[in-house]
């Protein structure tokens, strides 16, 4: 509520309250704002930091490696590689700019970078039975791709440049109630297969072959976590751009406050948090009271880093 | 009385274990096993004559290059993980991934194969985790986090862990190393205890060859790739440990039976 009542339009609180209980007298421009801009935003906030986080636990608990995030299997980097292509490649290559007007090259786009770079690496995961191997043929894709997109970046006209960069900064803003239907879906799927996995998840708290011999099918469950990490993180980064951090930040900092493993505790916890700090950081990127907006991207961090710089020296160990 | 082969739990035919590449390197070949119902068998042989390796190959969490392994007469391979989750469980060596974990979330994880998909505790399950706890005299601990625990704490929450899990077979890899003597020795005995009490069948690989002569039931000899089973005092009248160790510094007396360095 209070997300929606935050925005370079000053709207007052009694007013949203009409607006969202259907009734007549409010201003047309307001109601607008509200119910096409401001809840759709706070909605996309909401799943885009649950989703990022509950992606990011499961990486870690796959992975056994705390340095874990959704993005380590080159999501956000074949996302961008996507919009880079369009964008920036966009006048060389002669794509037509139509695409660009409604925002749905951008989506189409990153949906075809991440997808295209996943599906590489879990073609590559069926052959590689070593789950740090995988991890990092998943950094080796990112920088490959991001080199390409360097390269895109350097031949590219400075307008150009700066759209695809306002892309890089991440938006919850620009989604349409239509995307977001896509998007809810998206994220269902992902986070459903997340919770059908949850018991295995908690097996492999042990290790691969301790969870082998608890009857845990590895390559089928690893199979099903890399599945829905990529639905979840290769989604919302198509929707929504590259936000960096709460999927590394918000498991950690699940952990240290409930000092659980269990992830039936872990990943409803996850989905909590990391949608409150979603809602929260969005909050502060619209400044209250400057008709400013800041990028996401640079809130998240801004406010996340120290949160976990602080929780690790307080606690002076990382459990994991 | 019971026809002998049902005493059979998990046996092996000509095996061969190692590792596959190019070339297949086996690490023991020919092997033929059998471990009986109720009995504690350890497994001795010097570094790198694979007792890990043949473990593993046994707990079928490593590809077998030859023959097959039976688990109650059946080949292991052909066993679905679930089924062969109730029927079997290990003990390994390295650190576990996650020290974050209780003692009583750890043995609780080893419930795993009988609770449903949400992970629920049935009042049976509490009952084997309770008992589990208790064999291993962990109760007191059961609240301590792992990275808490000392080494020796830590191996009997291990091996808590595969009681809870309440299989006829339990392997297990060097659970004594980094413990003292007083440690070992206690360890070595639960482990006597379950296989004789609960009538399971434990194999341990280990190093304490002159602690586990009296305590185990049979004993397996890995030596230049082949394995022996027998009881202890028939494999020290084989003499096959003074050939066991490569050089003259080592003689085992037989009379002591000690080895003694010359």
């Amino acid at each position: 509520m209070v997300n929606i009542a935050m925005g370079s339009v000053h709207i007052p609180l009694h007013a949203i309250f009409d607006i969202l209980s259907g009734a007549e007298h409010v201003k047309a421009a307001w109601s607008y704002i509200i119910i096409d801009y401001r809840i759709p935003k706070a909605i996309a906030a909401l799943m885009t930091g649950s989703g990022l986080a509950v992606a990011g636990l499961m990486m870690q608990t796959l992975f056994k490696n705390p340095l874990a995030g959704p993005f380590v299997l080159g999501i956000s980097s074949g996302a961008s590689l996507g919009v880079a292509f369009l964008i920036l490649g966009g006048s060389t290559l002669g794509i037509s700019a139509v695409f660009l007007v409604n925002g749905w090259g951008t989506i189409i786009a990153a949906s075809l970078g991440s997808f295209t770079v996943l599906s590489i690496v879990i073609l590559v995961a069926s052959r590689v039975r070593d789950a740090m191997a995988l991890l990092i043929i998943g950094l080796m894709f990112g920088s490959l791709t991001s080199a390409v997109v360097s390269i895109l970046t350097y031949f590219s006209p400075a307008e150009e440049l700066q759209r695809y960069m306002f892309w890089s900064f991440g938006s919850l803003g620009d989604i349409s109630w239509e995307a977001l239907g896509i998007l809810s879906l998206c994220y269902t799927t992902g986070i459903l297969l997340a919770f059908s996995i949850t018991k295995n998840l908690n097996s492999l708290l042990l290790g691969d072959a301790y969870a082998q011999s608890l009857g845990v099918a590895l390559q089928r469950s690893r199979f099903i976590i890399l599945i829905s990490t990529s639905i979840l993180a290769g989604s919302l980064t198509a929707f929504v751009g590259p936000i960096a951090f709460v999927g590394l930040a918000v498991p950690h900092l699940i952990r240290q406050w409930f000092t659980a493993s269990n992830h039936w505790t872990l990943l409803p916890a996850c989905i909590m948090g990391g949608a409150l700090l979603m809602l929260f950081c969005d909050i502060l990127s619209q400044m209250p009271g400057l008709p400013v907006t800041l990028p996401i991207n640079a809130i998240t961090s801004l406010i996340g880093a120290p949160i976990v710089i602080w929780l690790l020296v307080r606690k002076k160990k990382l459990l994991f | 009385m019971e026809h002998p082969h049902s005493q059979r739990l998990l046996s092996c035919i000509d095996l061969a274990a190692g590792y596959r590449g190019k070339e297949d390197i086996s690490v023991v070949e020919h092997v033929n096993l059998d471990l009986k119902k109720g009995s504690f068998v350890t497994m001795v042989g010097i570094n790198g004559s694979g007792k890990s390796t043949l473990l593993r190959t046994l707990a079928g969490l490593q590809e077998k290059l030859n023959g097959d392994v039976l688990l109650e007469g059946k080949s292991l391979s052909k066993i679905d993980p679930e089924a062969k989750s109730l029927k079997l469980s290990v003990v390994l060596t390295g650190q576990l991934i996650s020290k974050n974990l209780t003692v009583l979330e750890l043995v609780t994880l080893g419930r795993q194969p009988y609770t449903n998909w949400l992970g629920q505790l049935t009042e049976e399950d509490k009952t084997q985790i309770n008992a589990a706890l208790s064999a291993t005299e962990l109760q007191a601990f059961k609240n301590t986090a792992c990275y808490a625990l000392s080494d020796g704490q830590l191996q009997r929450a291990l091996i808590a862990r595969a009681l809870a899990q309440n299989t006829s077979v339990i392997l297990l890899d060097e659970p004594t190393t980094h413990l003292d003597l007083h440690h070992k020795a206690s360890i070595f005995s639960l482990l006597k205890k379950i296989a004789n009490e609960q009538h399971k069948t434990v194999l341990c690989t280990t190093h304490d060859i002159e602690l586990v002569l009296s305590l185990c039931d049979e004993m397996i000899v890995l030596h230049n790739k082949k394995a022996l089973q027998d009881t202890p005092q028939a494999l020290i009248e084989s003499g096959i440990f003074d050939s066991l160790f490569p050089g003259d510094h080592i003689h085992f007396d037989q009379r002591s039976r000690r080895f003694l360095i010359r």
